[in-house]
């Protein structure tokens, strides 16, 4: 049977090709205001790249905070159980998941089947989000993908004050100013930012082991600082921990069906 | 007077509220905070003519509540806050659950 | 430096001073300073015997204890009083322990509640303060005294420097946003995100739309206004209700809160920047007669 699983995220719409539970293909797309368009564009993407037709999909799988727009989704998969199926599929042993994206963060522990026990989200307000990274990464006018990497150059502490990606903004271009090296100050964003998502799952309880999942988990600055909040050596992340809640929301139906 | 600590953003309310009328400044919820919230101060700052000592909550542990209590409020099977527990004068409250 | 020029722009007012001509400082029992240091502007109080005597309103530079100074210079400038004439000085505002010259400082909360008293008279009994960089809401007694009170300066919705970040994307001075605001057809639905940060994207999202600027205006300034008045819901409005603080001149924000509160706020003759360091002084007046201020 092949399932697809699509992610309509406020940032990028993610889909995926599962056959047999297999991943097969992939594709993603920005989501920008059209997430109706987005959704095909990713599902178009992703059925060239497992090399295979619209019609030979069985079903469609959507999650999401646009999955409404996901018109021929034969079910809809709430972010939370696709994040937790995902992780499960990915690493059997995980007990904790965290999932942060551009605009949310969550933490969920679920058991050995994936079954969700416990959650807690972060939503609707930047600083607890991939969206901090970003603005903070305008600021300093660095790439964003360039944050991560100089983040793990430094080994300073610097606190930050502001707990507002708005104030946040000030206060590193006061950095700047200061002659504070990039280096430190994008090790200080990601220290903040961290220790929001830390207490985040410390809320649902830290549980080995812990996978991370979303576009935030592909940033290695924030997965140092994760760990060294969290006081562990290892994070499990799949290999394109973007695309987990589509994987998640197709191993949901696939299940089901 | 009603003090309330805390914020509001755009995820939700974060407020911890302390009556200062009935807070007499013993510290038991000092002692309770895992978080190292509180803190008993001699002189009210919000209220210059107060003489005896009260609880505050300080601006830089206002402005991260909903993280710094975080780890008293699991969200289920949730235990009885230790501070509010703590007070024998029924003087704090909190604003959230989630 | 682009931000400075920036808030100049916003907080269009110009850096004053003002002198009571009916009063003589010579005849004067207690002399008394506020030092009311805040994120984007600072003011200095001098009062004698409880009346103010002389002030000044000027903008905060990167330095709290060279802004006090400035604004005490400026206070006194043109008055011959010497400062070593003042028995009591109080430092408040968000810079209120760095003022050199204060002999104690006080949270800008009480001393806000205490000088929109003095301004506005005995009946007020909500004080709600918009600021550059935070939002504070008060409820006093018929003394001035604080009943119930909260302060966000977590988070730049509802706050002067939200507007600013709206007006900067939609490139209209911010001075004009008010009026603007209210050069549309209908009024809109407000913009749903509250967060500074996702309202930019959605505002984006509603000029792609064909929104005209205006209406985009419009909906930020609605939706600042019902947050506000979300905050203030938490303390409770009671009659007597007055605005200070920067954002009480921006019509578009003010004008759809007050709509939505239902209740007209108080006007006053008075500078209304300057409570803060108004009832600072008092406060200092209060504490010489208590006998608990310096008195040399
Ligand atoms: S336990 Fe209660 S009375 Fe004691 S300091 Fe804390 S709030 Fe005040
Ligand atoms: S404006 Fe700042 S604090 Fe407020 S919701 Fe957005 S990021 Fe959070």
């Amino acid at each position: 049977m092949i399932i697809a699983g699509i992610d309509c995220g406020a940032k990028n719409t993610k889909s995926v090709i599962l056959r047999d539970g297999k991943i097969i293909g992939k594709g993603m797309t920005l989501t920008g205001f059209d997430q109706a368009s987005a959704v095909k564009e990713s599902l178009d993407a992703s059925l060239k790249d497992a090399g295979i037709d619209a019609r030979d999909v069985d079903k469609i799988s959507g999650t999401g905070a646009g999955m409404e727009e996901i018109k021929d989704a034969a079910m809809k998969v709430n972010e939370i159980r696709a994040m937790a199926k995902a992780a499960n599929y990915f690493f059997p042993s995980a007990r904790t998941v965290t999932d942060v994206g551009a605009e949310m963060g969550r933490a969920v522990k679920i058991d050995e089947r994936g079954k969700v026990i416990d959650f807690a989200i972060n939503e609707k307000c930047a600083a607890g989000a991939g969206a901090f990274i970003e603005a903070m990464a305008r600021a300093i006018e660095v790439e964003l993908e360039e944050m991560g990497p100089m983040a793990l150059r430094s080994d300073k502490s610097i606190p930050m004050n502001a707990q507002c990606a708005i104030f946040a903004e000030s206060e590193v271009v006061g950095l700047i100013h200061a002659k504070t090296v990039k280096e430190d100050i994008s090790k200080a964003i990601h220290d903040a930012m961290a220790s929001r998502i830390v207490s985040m799952i410390r809320r649902i309880g830290v549980n080995e082991d812990i996978v991370m999942i979303g576009g935030v988990a592909l940033n290695p600055g924030f997965v140092g600082c994760l760990k060294r909040e969290l006081g562990i050596d290892r994070v499990y992340i799949p290999a394109d921990p973007a695309f987990g809640a589509a994987v998640g929301a197709a191993v949901v139906l696939k299940e089901e069906a | 007077m009603i003090a309330n600590y805390g914020y509001k953003d755009g995820s939700g309310d974060y407020f911890i509220a302390v009556d200062t009328d009935k807070c007499d400044g013993c510290g038991r919820c000092v002692e309770a905070c895992p978080g190292t919230v509180f803190e008993v101060v001699d002189e009210d700052p919000n209220d210059p003519f107060r003489e005896d000592p009260v609880v505050i909550v300080a601006r830089d542990k206002g402005r991260k509540l909903k993280y710094e209590c975080g780890p008293c409020k699991p969200p289920t099977n949730r235990p009885a806050l230790p501070c509010v527990e703590a007070c024998p004068q029924d003087a704090i409250s909190h604003s959230w659950d989630r | 430096m682009g931000e400075e020029e920036k808030k100049q722009e916003y907080w269009r007012w110009t850096e004053s001073n003002w002198k009571n001509p009916d009063i003589k400082w010579e005849d004067a029992k207690i002399v008394t300073v506020g030092i009311d240091v805040g994120s984007v502007s600072s003011q200095a109080v001098v009062m004698t015997d409880g009346q103010v005597y002389a002030y000044s309103n000027m903008r905060t530079g990167s330095d709290s204890p060279e802004s006090a100074r400035n604004a005490l210079n400026l206070g006194l400038e043109g008055t011959s009083m010497p400062e070593s004439r003042i028995d009591y000085c109080i430092g408040t505002g968000y810079g209120r322990v760095n003022v050199p010259m204060a002999d104690r400082s006080i949270t800008e909360i009480a001393c806000h509640a205490r000088g929109a008293h003095f301004i506005y008279g005995p009946e007020v009994r909500t004080v709600l303060d918009i600021g550059g960089q935070d939002c504070k809401a008060i409820r006093c007694d018929e003394k001035g005294k604080v009943t119930n009170f909260l302060m966000n300066d977590k988070c730049a919705a509802g706050t002067g420097r939200g507007m600013e970040v709206f007006a900067d994307l939609l490139s209209v001075p911010i001075v004009d946003v008010g009026e603007r605001s209210f050069e549309v057809k209908e009024e809109p639905e407000p913009v749903s995100s509250i967060c500074v940060v996702y309202a930019k994207t959605e505002a984006t999202g509603l000029l792609r739309k064909g929104w005209a600027v205006n209406e985009v205006l419009a909906a930020y300034c609605s939706a600042m206004g019902h947050r506000i008045f979300t905050l203030i819901e938490r303390i409770g409005i009671e009659k007597g209700f007055a605005i200070t603080g920067g954002l009480a001149k921006n019509r578009g924000v003010i004008e759809r809160l007050t709509k939505e509160i239902g209740v007209e706020p108080m006007h006053t003759e008075w500078d209304t920047q300057i409570a803060g360091a108004a009832g600072a002084a008092l406060f200092g007046y209060a504490l010489v007669q208590k006998g608990k201020g310096r008195r040399k």
